[in-house]
């Protein structure tokens, strides 16, 4: 909590009144009702467990320095590789934009004072919270070493561990479902006049769709949380062979949820980039309505591709190839929008400033995990591929070098709106720069590595796959300290970063051209009534930066509660 | 010895998945080259030079639109066709397979020929004969795979899954477990040996005639004994071999016990039973019922020897 | 534009779909395992007793009328009506409830238990000691002990809304949260219209 508390102590009393110097006390941050407060309280949240789960996958990366044992037993390396993994997933990367951005930015480009139901997004931040206890409860029971996928039957042979983990999952999921639910609904209901649906930021379509795969995928993981709790406690039978069960029909469970969540975690990436290209363009998004209407296809399609993980799982030919064929649909839409991204900057007038930096490093990064995707889709070929390190370089290639980028990118750009303060560019450039190099030495050698057939969750390995490990371990090192730049420079600005203006990226959607930086608690002064598209620049021109070409009385939330 | 990506192929099937991969491998890389370079390009070329120019609107061109949409669905439609075809072969093995029964268990492969000859962590095969290995999992997820085959198969409790593959180097391969199943996963190899046909045969009708402990060391390390326990005398997962027979063992619970023949035998059977003070309780049970009782005393003797 | 349409109402649908999910895992489950095994299946929908579940049916479909006509009556401003229509709501799942214990009870004294603790006894029970019958109790269990916790909850946001409603926080202008209810309680409702024929008739 130190950062929030830092804030407001930092900021002149001369300053008019923001939303986060106007109640300085613990409790008004505790229990805040204003989306942007619960989206900072999500930001430090996450923020620690990204640090804690990054720091077990440099200690996973140095063991595996050298075969055999470098710094650690099998048993703790094995534990350090599932935490990472379950911290990761289920506690990082699928709350992490829609929780911190969704929450700081949606309603403020959709010109509303918060979210539909602020009580509910309180609840949804406590809910994570009491799942993140149950994580370190489990982690303290110890032995939790399934991996992230919790595979039965091992996981159900497991000591009382997997309970707290499993329920801790399950909860967590409750915080998704309520926090997708109540952006639908805000989505819908709480729009400024004249912000049709053309006229959203694409930033807005990309949370929206994510929300769609968070309300309709969740409940099925935490059903089948819930069955593999009873199965370890009550012994029911359903998934553990040794009674008769089907550990294949966890898996159909398990990634009929975990695929679609694959979208919850690179969506909101998506429009995180979307936005970015077009501000730093400041150009039209090519392909706005198929940008826009794409990622809601995918939310939809995404539900239908979960037998890909299963090829080499025993399931039958049929449904593989049925998997495969749906698997290459979806990845067509998903090309269609790099090549958008891209088009883009075409005759625009292209800022390189560090998220920009971040939004090429995305377009390089994705591009090499969505082409290794479809190699991956490929049946005959994912019979090799399949639980080999190719597996992990695609995905950390997708999650990181897609989702993680993304976020970091979409945190410089927000920041000034945040914390009213400018970052130090310079270090941002440099911090970008080093975890690109990082990321592609750390990952790109694992795509050699899995196509010669190391396999991964493996503690120790042939004396032959050693140099490529080491060169690996050497650039997380180098993605380590880019992190921490990051870090340092956010910090340093909190210090002694400089005044932001309102609008410093010459952007044209409401959060810019309405709010100040801070917002006021209440977001907007009066109501903004939207004229023009959100990547408008002519139109912003127009107006001179100002943007408050029409203005009527406020308007309250029409909701009540 | 394989090239930069692929290691060795040497199964019928390996050319036909490398050429796959390389198709794939291509198509992937004249895109991403096209992606980076047009990236590059544009940003370099509509760099920013004045604070306030707003380029104009760049009317979308439909054209191009649908032949971004159109060309990919050809391209990995074709890809699709490929890997469709060849996964079908890779699934349906010749009907004139010879067929070795595997069983997995944590942690480690036990091979079982028509003639009943049983053999752990090694897999004999003839060369240029298809062979199919059937498996099931005595306890959790295993999976086999052979990377030089290009084959891969999920091996679970209480189903049957098969795979196939025809070797064509008479060499000896890594057999890897890829399905993670706990302590000692990366510990859980096999290798696959190939023989030529008549080699093989002779191989397939001999018996072992070499002492029990020397067997018996073959054991240790087949059954994977060897990544929880070392004969150095340093602590790994459990305790060490060395200088283990006749030594007095304290237990968990405070009581003692000399190390004997009787001893020993009931650790590889019921691991559970006495635990060794300050070590962990993760011996999987399954030694019990999959090992054979002339296989304990194999090792046994094997244990004698390390003092 | 949509804007009148009432945001909490919309909300409360999307939490229905996701309940609908919830249980579609659920009823997945069921359906893989009656496809593997029909016959034990319909071997084992004799094991439950289909008058108790006759009965609670009417008693929660009779209750799903009865919350409607707490709406209607509010909508008329009758506070005293929808207080009596939301107490009956509640007695009859209580109804519900008990005689589902009165299940429970019986099955766990003649070791009917989910799973692995399966080992029935008893002229009515012992018949159904067949392969795959621990399945389908986990799955009856599982799948009526879940729908009895939504009750459970039901119940209590029922009597809160009685008591809400009783202290005159309600009104024709705005009865939402009592809305609300109902839709809830339709769906609790409309889930065990579908467990009843598929876990005691078929």
């Amino acid at each position: 909590m130190s950062e929030t508390v830092a804030v407001p102590a930092s900021i002149d009393t001369s300053v008019p009144k923001n939303y986060l110097n106007h109640d300085k006390s613990i409790k008004s941050w505790l229990l805040t009702l204003d989306h942007k407060r619960i989206a900072l309280l999500y930001l430090v949240t996450i923020s620690i467990v990204f640090l804690v789960a990054g720091v077990l996958a440099l200690l996973v990366r140095a063991e595996l320095f050298t075969a055999g044992e470098t710094l650690m037993k099998p048993d703790t390396y094995n534990q350090f590789f599932s935490l990472h993994g379950i911290l990761m997933v289920f506690l990082f990367i699928v709350p992490s934009v829609p929780a911190i951005m969704g929450n700081f930015v949606m309603p403020m480009q959709l010109g509303a004072i918060d979210v539909a139901f602020p009580r509910l997004n309180l609840a949804s931040y406590y809910i994570y919270l009491i799942g993140g206890v149950l994580v370190v409860t489990a982690i303290l029971a110890g032995n939790i070493d399934t991996g992230w996928t919790f595979y039965t039957p091992y996981s159900a042979r497991l000591g009382s561990s997997v309970i707290f983990m499993t329920l801790a999952v399950f909860i967590a999921g409750f915080s998704s479902i309520l926090t997708g639910l109540n952006f639908i609904v805000t989505i819908h209901k709480m729009r400024a006049p004249g912000l049709t649906w053309n006229r959203l930021p694409l930033f807005v379509w990309s949370i929206y769709a994510t929300s769609i795969v968070q309300v309709l995928a969740t409940p099925v993981i935490g059903i089948t949380m819930l069955l593999l709790l009873l199965e370890k406690t009550l012994q029911i039978g359903i998934f553990d062979p040794a009674l008769g069960g089907d550990p294949i029909l966890f898996q159909h469970f398990f990634w009929f949820y975990s695929h679609p969540a694959v979208y919850i975690m690179i969506l909101p990436a998506f429009g995180i980039i979307s936005d970015l290209m077009g501000v730093f363009s400041r150009h039209e998004v090519q392909g706005y309505k198929f940008v826009a209407l794409s990622s809601v296809a995918i939310a939809f399609l995404g539900f239908l591709v979960w037998g890909h993980h299963m090829f080499v799982s025993g399931q039958s030919a049929i449904s593989s190839i049925v998997f495969s064929l749906i698997t290459y649909l979806i990845g067509i839409p998903t090309g269609v929008k790099v090549l958008n991204w891209v088009g883009t900057m075409y005759r625009g007038s292209v800022s390189f400033k560090t998220p920009m930096l971040y939004a090429l490093s995305f377009l390089f990064l994705f591009t090499i995990g969505g082409l290794t995707g479809v190699a991956l889709g490929v049946l005959g070929l994912d019979i090799h591929l399949h639980d080999t390190y190719f597996v992990v370089a695609h995905f950390h290639y997708v999650m990181m070098g897609g989702t993680v980028i993304a976020a970091i990118g979409g945190l410089h750009y927000w920041w000034p709106k945040i914390t009213g303060k400018m970052y130090n560019e310079t270090m941002g450039s440099i911090a970008a720069v080093l975890i690109f190099i990082g990321f592609n030495v750390t990952f790109f050698t694992q795509f050699v590595l899995g196509t010669k057939g190391m396999p991964r969750r493996y503690y120790d390995y042939q004396i032959q796959y050693e140099a490529l490990h080491q060169i690996s371990t050497v650039g997380s090192w180098i993605l380590a300290s880019g992190l921490f730049l990051v870090l340092f420079t956010f910090i340093h600005s909190l210090m002694k970063g400089k005044k932001a203006g309102s609008n410093p990226w010459g952007a044209a959607t409401l959060e810019w051209t309405h709010t100040a930086s801070p917002p006021s608690p209440h977001n907007f002064d009066e109501q903004p009534i939207v004229t023009h598209g959100p990547y408008d620049y002519h139109a912003l021109a127009r107006v001179s930066g100002d943007g408050a070409a029409q203005t009527s009385e406020p308007e309250l939330s029409e909701s009540r509660h | 010895m394989g090239t930069f990506w692929m290691p060795e192929g040497a199964s019928t099937m390996s050319g036909e998945v490398d050429s796959l991969f390389y198709l794939v491998y291509w198509i992937s890389v004249v895109i991403f080259i096209g992606v980076v370079a047009a990236m590059a390009y544009f940003a370099i070329k509509y760099r920013r030079t004045r604070e306030s120019y707003v380029p104009p609107i760049v009317h979308e061109n439909r054209f191009l639109e649908a032949a971004m949409i159109f060309i990919p669905l050809i391209l990995t439609m074709v890809v699709f066709t490929f890997g469709f075809k060849t996964y079908l072969k890779m699934n349906i093995a010749p009907p004139t397979a010879y067929t070795i029964e595997a069983v997995a268990s944590q942690w480690k492969w036990d091979f079982t020929y028509p003639n009943g000859k049983q053999v752990t962590g090694e897999l004999h095969v003839p060369e240029g004969k298809p062979v199919k290995v059937h498996s099931t999992s005595m306890d959790v997820l295993h999976s086999f795979f052979i990377p030089q085959f290009r084959v891969k198969q999920d091996v679970v409790p209480n189903r049957y899954s098969s795979v196939w593959f025809q070797a064509t180097k008479v060499d000896s391969f890594d057999v890897f477990c890829t399905e993670y199943c706990g302590t000692s996963h990366s510990g859980m190899l096999a290798k696959v040996i190939v023989h030529k046909p008549e080699d093989f045969e002779a191989w397939l009708n001999a018996g072992d005639d070499r002492p029990l402990d020397v067997q018996g060391e073959s054991l240790f390390k087949a059954n994977s004994c060897n990544t929880c326990h070392s004969i150095d005398g340093s602590r790994i997962v459990g305790p060490t071999f060395k200088g283990l027979f006749g030594s007095s063992r304290t237990f968990a619970d405070g009581t003692t016990r000399t190390a004997d023949e009787d001893y020993l035998r009931q650790s590889i059977m019921q691991p559970g039973s006495e635990i060794v003070e300050s070590y962990p309780n993760v011996m999987p049970a399954s030694y019990g019922t999959t090992l054979r009782p002339d296989d304990v005393t194999k090792i046994i003797e094997y244990i004698k020897t390390l003092k | 534009m949509d804007q009148q349409f009432d945001a909490s109402k919309m909300g409360m649908w999307i939490f229905l779909v996701t309940e609908v999910l919830l249980f579609s895992g659920m009823f997945v489950a069921y359906t893989v395992y009656r496809v593997w095994h029909p016959e034990t299946f319909d071997l084992l929908s004799g094991a439950l007793d289909w008058r108790l579940g006759g009965f609670n049916t009417l008693v929660l479909l009779g209750s799903s009328f009865t919350v409607a006509m707490s709406i209607h009556s509010i909508q008329k401003s009758d506070k005293k009506a929808t207080v009596m229509y939301l107490v009956i709501t509640l007695i009859c799942a209580a109804a519900f409830m008990v005689v589902k214990y009165i299940e429970y009870t019986t099955k766990f004294e003649h070791g009917v238990f989910p799973g692995a603790h399966f080992a029935p006894h008893g002229e009515h029970y012992a018949p159904f000691d067949v392969p795959y019958a621990p399945q389908f109790f986990s799955i009856y269990f599982v799948m009526t002990g879940i729908h009895g916790v939504h009750v459970l909850v039901g119940m209590g946001v029922i009597a809160w809304i009685a008591i809400r409603t009783a202290k005159g926080h309600f009104d024709s202008q705005y009865y939402t949260p009592i809305e609300l209810t109902g839709l809830y309680w339709h769906l609790v409702d409309i889930i065990w219209i579908f467990l009843f024929p598929l876990l005691y008739l078929i």
